[in-house]
């Protein structure tokens, strides 16, 4: 028995690597003088106690390699330290900087912040991707019932409405529309900005249609397609209505 | 168990007072013991529409508020003893009512009453939603206008979204269309949206047309229920909606001109 539960541990997976955003503050410095960096930071740390107490901290050098200024990284940390933060990265420093920092383990990141985590992240994140983006395909809203004037509703994924959609109701949907009935409200597919979404209807009277906050009202709707058959999706941010 | 009938329109001045005096009557006249509610707190007109204005002592908010029983509220109607009339109070107003006091009213009257019969007041707010709150069937009454066909789908949305029925759950309240103060006349001119027109917007079953009459206002202000005037061709077209309500195949008339003979002939609809 003991030896089984063994074997099941050795084989079950205890880690897991998964990408996270943190904020940190960042320590700007724009001037390479340490005693005075140490009198305002302590000055600044007097006013919020508790919020820097432990608090991590990213040491930006952008503006004094700007100004070609050194800064010794041990010491800055040092200083850090000192006061009660805990320094855990640098960024824009120069080569040498860069360096030193490593060498003291402390990790270097790039100026926009990001570039260094994507390389793991895209290697890491493969597997778990496919996974979520699989139960994260939520299935199509069907509605038999008419919807009528006033009424609004919402879906998640596509919205399939076997019935009509009367004037002054709302229907709205992340992913596609289907009206099998006349469809006289408004409609809004792709709410959440999705342009691939498209509106189906096998009437069109609407009051509004909308792909990804791309609009048109009745009013610019053209008179042959009125009551029509049509299909909606977006071309170069335009909505084009095409007969079916 | 009663049936409970909500007489609605979303508009005002579309003919739900008349409707709810004439089927409650029409109800009663064929046998079933039937009680009519006049929800319009504030604004009271049906037992103006019934003529009983001045046999009311208590009323609806009265019963609502323990300060009556129902038996002493209720108006026997002098015409039809299976027929009573629960007014509504002139001096309050809508907020007056309240969901636990309808409810315990309706109870009540579902104990002895077949049909019960709630005259909606016009509008969407506090009256409105109590009148179809605990219905089982709805007469959406239309005229063929469009600010009146908007007005009815708006309140059958709000049917379908926010009565008893609906919160619990169960079988939606059954809608039907009865479209008044219809003039074939003026329809046949493009002046007036025609029954498919309606139909076609509302998608509801037609349960009758009622034809615009002079009579309709004399009955009012005569305080008879125009299912009464069996000559009139309105107090007809409701003597016909309530057999369809009752389940009788009636087909339906005042659709068409009566002088549409010679219309027909050649080939007008």
């Amino acid at each position: 028995m003991s030896t089984d539960d063994q074997t099941t541990a050795y084989n079950a997976p205890v880690l897991e690597f998964k990408s996270g955003s943190f904020s940190v503050p960042a320590l700007i410095l724009s001037g390479n003088d340490l005693q005075l960096i140490e009198q305002q930071l302590q000055d600044k740390i007097r006013l919020a106690p508790e919020f820097f107490k432990n608090s991590p901290v990213i040491i930006d050098l952008k503006e004094l390699t700007r100004q070609s200024l050194n800064i010794d990284i041990a010491l800055i940390t040092e200083i850090a330290r000192k006061l009660g933060l805990l320094p855990i990265g640098i960024r824009g420093g120069t080569l040498q900087q860069n360096k030193e920092a490593l060498d003291l383990r402390i990790p270097v990141y790039s100026n926009n912040s990001r570039t260094t985590a994507t390389g793991t992240q895209i290697a890491t994140q493969t597997t778990p991707d496919v996974s979520q983006k699989k139960d994260a395909v939520p299935t199509a809203m069907v509605i038999t019932q008419p919807i009528r004037s006033g009424q609004r509703l919402y879906a998640h994924g596509d919205l399939v409405i076997l019935a009509q959609v009367s004037a002054g109701a709302e229907i709205l949907a992340e992913g596609n529309i289907h009206v099998y009935g006349a469809l006289r409200g408004r409609a809004l597919a792709g709410v959440q900005g999705n342009t691939d979404a498209r509106i189906f209807c096998t009437h069109l009277q609407a009051e509004l249609i909308s792909i990804a906050g791309n609009y048109k009202i009745s009013e610019d709707l053209a008179k042959t397609i009125y009551n029509k058959p049509v299909h909606i999706y977006l071309k170069d941010y335009t909505l084009v209505i095409k007969e079916l | 168990m009663a049936r409970i009938i909500v007489v609605t329109s979303g508009k005002g001045g579309v003919g739900k007072t008349t409707t709810s005096a004439a089927i409650a009557m029409g109800l009663a006249k064929k046998g079933h013991k039937t009680a009519v509610i006049d929800f319009d707190v504030g604004l009271r007109n049906l037992d103006l529409i019934m003529g009983c204005e001045r046999r009311v002592v208590y009323d609806f908010i009265n019963v609502v508020n323990g300060e009556a029983t129902l038996h002493q509220a209720l108006i026997k109607d002098k015409n039809c003893s299976q027929l009573y009339i629960l007014p509504a109070s002139q001096t309050r107003d809508k907020d007056a009512l309240s969901k636990e006091g309808v409810e315990k009213v309706l109870e009540e009257l579902s104990k002895t009453f077949k049909y019960i019969v709630c005259d909606s007041p016009a509008g969407i707010e506090k009256g409105a939603h109590l009148a179809m709150y605990f219905a089982d069937d709805a007469f959406v009454v239309t005229n063929p206008e469009v600010s009146s066909v908007r007005d009815s789908d708006r309140m059958l949305g709000l049917m379908s979204s926010k009565s008893r029925r609906a919160e619990q759950n169960q079988e939606p309240i059954k809608e039907y269309l009865l479209l008044s103060r219809y003039s074939p006349d003026r329809v046949k001119l493009g002046e007036m949206l025609s029954v498919e027109d309606v139909q076609e917007i509302l998608s509801l079953p037609l349960l009758g047309v009622i034809p615009e009459s002079k009579s309709v206002l004399n009955a009012s202000n005569a305080g008879i229920p125009i299912i009464l005037d069996e000559k009139s061709d309105a107090g007809q077209a409701y003597a016909d909606i309530v057999a369809r309500y009752l389940g009788e195949d009636k087909p339906h008339r005042f659709i068409e001109d009566k002088k549409g003979f010679f219309g027909k002939l050649f080939g007008g609809k």
